[in-house]
């Protein structure tokens, strides 16, 4: 099987320890992962802003870098999602639609395709898991509060085999940390409330991390959490489950 | 563009008195969460969703045939039944109807459709006295503002600032906000404009083709109370408030409440099926742009909406910015896909003043794409002009930048050119990233730096 290792723009240039925890635990699991270094961005920024017309030249260069790979893995539920519904090549049709079927955000890759039953990692910490909306109202990664539906979480899944990890219960489960892409600054007083009371949420509840599938919220979010100097952490999923063993 | 504000403008002023946000989100936020528990405690309730979705599709896709049909069964019951293209004609209609009979003040229970073509004004400036008679309506209408939600009208209103309101109109003592007694001077206050009034308007949740009667559901009775004492009673509705059959409610009703409200069921839901004896029933069905939507296949299934209100009782953005923001008559969500189709120009800020987080989507309880209509609705925009040039330069940049490789990789912490082009990353004093949020540390090298060093497939 092999893997086509697939990092967000803003990862790679902000946040490579993300997406170093990836790789390692990718690889850790056994797996044959590449990583085409012409990788730049899934063109989300342009098509959220209403500029999907713009994104042909980073459609066919994601299509280059990621046709042949069985699977394409990525530590972001948002990118992951904007590749799914949205890639589209002029020049390689049949591969740009192959990829939109084999593209998976990390935390669905290792429940649903590896089936991972047991995780060596080591995070004794109090963890509030912020579910990052694309990742879970578009990719279902985990049941949405609004449905009536039965439970399920694949990130808490994954979180629950780790050792001494205790995930803290949120007020509101599910609710949007105000990111939102360019969002975050067309719209900045409403981002930045969204922000603070989402923060407000974990550190009520007395988390020591704020963990989540998509490291833009958590960028976002950590943002606050600095302006505040509070001691309250972000840490990437991926990070936490490629956690050294104590 | 329009001179006025947008809604991140409009939003920000909201958001200078933080504990009235605060406040503001939670009351909404306790909705939501009625809501919840009310819909969880059907276990059918997705079907219900889609079964509505589906009637409503049959409807939008049948709509000629149901109007037609509609039509001849209110007029075989004796209503009289008018067509209205725009919102002009829709009042001039109104207008008409009363001047006929001679009557110069009218009272009005709860329509969107109304504000949507401002009604009110009209009438005022036509020498028409209008009493709104829903409690939220009335109390937005003696503060001269518009409602901020359908369902809520002054959801952004305290109970002392209501207070306040009726001290100065109604005469009730100063400082004085106990809910039951300003809701027992409304009641007094109204039941006057009830008893007196020779016309009643109110608008439509369901018209039922098969018959040609309209439901109109409220949970104070106050349509019952203004068109039961009337000589004239006119119902105002989109032609989209169609339903097939009056078996189909049995779906609507189950849902519209509980999505609305978290309550079972409206207090009042009633069926106006023929003028009484030497009474006048009106209906106006109006189009006003609906049919241009109608023919919009992106944004067609906004259509099947029925004045819940859910989406934006969900909606972070709409909690935390208030109804007004949204500079038109059907805020939040739903009024964002809605707005554009109206005027392109006016509302082009709305479709953008979401986060896309898609919860809309999920409460609604015809299931309309929201989230991704306004994702939709923001190519459109862009497509017709309707964007500014910094945005397009920028967005141009971006592009550029993230389409080349050798460009992207650039290495070195200044060198980098996605510090420059990510739009929270704009290294300037006026990147309102960095008002309320600290930036992220720049760390010594990209992720394609260390794999290059460290892993084989790297090395070039």
């Amino acid at each position: 099987m092999k893997v086509g290792l697939f990092v967000p723009c803003y990862i790679n240039q902000f946040y490579p320890k993300v997406a170093i925890d990836t790789l390692e635990l990718l690889e850790k699991l056994g797996l044959e992962v590449g990583y085409p270094l012409n990788q730049t961005c899934c063109g989300q920024p342009m098509a959220n802003s209403g500029y999907e017309h713009l994104t042909g030249s980073t459609n066919e260069l994601f299509t280059q870098n990621f046709a042949g790979y069985d699977y394409i893995v990525s530590p972001s539920g948002s990118c992951t999602l904007h590749i799914k519904d949205h890639l589209h090549s002029d020049r390689y049709p049949a591969e740009s639609k192959n990829i939109r079927s084999r593209i998976y955000e990390l935390t669905e890759f290792l429940t649903d395709i590896i089936k991972v039953d047991n995780i060596k990692a080591s995070f004794p910490h109090r963890v509030g898991l912020h579910q990052s909306c694309h990742g879970q109202r578009g990719l279902k990664l985990a049941q949405m509060t609004e449905l009536t539906a039965p439970a399920f979480s694949k990130p808490e899944q994954l979180l629950k085999m780790v050792e001494g990890i205790e995930l803290v219960p949120l007020t509101r489960a599910d609710e949007c940390c105000g990111f939102g892409g360019t969002f975050c600054v067309a719209e900045e007083a409403v981002s930045v409330k969204m922000g603070k009371d989402r923060v407000a949420d974990h550190i009520k509840n007395n988390a020591e991390y704020i963990t989540a599938a998509d490291m833009s919220c958590l960028m976002h979010m950590e943002g606050i959490l600095k302006r505040q100097k509070s001691p309250v952490k972000v840490v990437h999923i991926a990070e936490i489950l490629n956690a050294a063993m104590v | 563009m329009s001179l006025t504000k947008d809604h991140a403008a409009l939003a920000q002023v909201f958001n200078n008195d933080e504990e009235r946000v605060d406040w503001h989100d939670e009351t909404l936020w306790f909705v939501r969460a009625k809501r919840d528990r009310a819909s969880h405690g059907i276990p059918d309730w997705e079907l219900l969703r889609e079964t509505a979705s589906r009637i409503k599709h049959n409807v939008l896709s049948n709509m000629h045939n149901y109007l037609v049909q509609f039509e001849e069964n209110a007029l075989a019951n004796g209503i009289k039944v008018h067509w209205a293209a725009d919102a002009a004609e829709h009042n001039a209609i109104v207008l008409s109807i009363l001047k006929e009979k001679g009557i110069e003040r009218m009272v009005k229970s709860k329509s969107m459709l109304t504000e949507e073509c401002h009604l009110n004004d009209f009438l005022q400036d036509n020498g028409v006295e209008v009493i709104d008679s829903d409690l939220g309506e009335r109390i937005v209408q003696l503060a001269k503002e518009p409602p901020s939600h359908i369902v809520l009208p002054c959801i952004h209103k305290k109970k002392e600032e209501i207070g306040d309101i009726f001290h100065e109109h109604l005469g009730t003592a100063a400082g004085e906000s106990d809910p039951q007694i300003l809701t027992e001077t409304a009641r007094q206050h109204l039941r006057e404009i009830f008893l007196t009034r020779r016309a009643a308007l109110t608008g439509v949740n369901f018209a039922i083709a098969e018959t040609g009667e309209f439901v109109v559901c409220t949970n104070e009775g106050n349509a019952d109370m203004g068109a039961h004492l009337a000589d004239v009673h006119i119902a105002s509705m989109g032609f989209e408030k169609l339903i097939p059959q009056r078996k189909h409610l049995s779906v609507f009703l189950r849902l519209l409440t509980r999505s609305a409200t978290g309550q079972p069921i409206t207090t009042y839901s009633s069926h106006f099926k023929k003028p009484r004896p030497g009474q006048q029933m009106h209906i106006i069905i109006v189009d006003n742009g609906r049919s241009i939507q109608l023919s919009r296949e992106d944004f067609r299934n906004s259509l099947k909406c029925i004045r819940c209100g859910a989406c934006m009782n969900t909606c972070p953005v709409y909690r935390r910015s208030g109804g007004h923001s949204y500079h038109t008559a059907v805020a939040g969500p739903i009024g964002s896909i809605l707005a554009p189709n109206l005027d392109m120009e006016k509302y082009a800020d709305l479709p953008f003043a979401s986060t896309l987080c898609g919860s809309c989507t999920n409460v609604c309880p015809v299931k309309i794409d929201i989230h991704d209509q306004l994702y939709k609705w923001r190519q459109v925009i862009v497509k017709n002009g309707y964007s500014t040039k910094t945005k397009t330069a920028m967005m141009k940049g971006m592009t550029l930048a993230l389409s080349s490789p050798a460009i992207f990789n650039l290495s070195g912490k200044a060198g980098r050119l996605a510090l420059k082009f990510i739009p929270f990353a704009v290294n300037n004093g006026l990147n309102p990233w960095y008002k309320q949020r600290d930036m992220p540390t720049p760390p010594e090298g990209s992720f394609t730096d260390w794999y290059k060093k460290n892993r084989k497939g790297g090395k070039p």
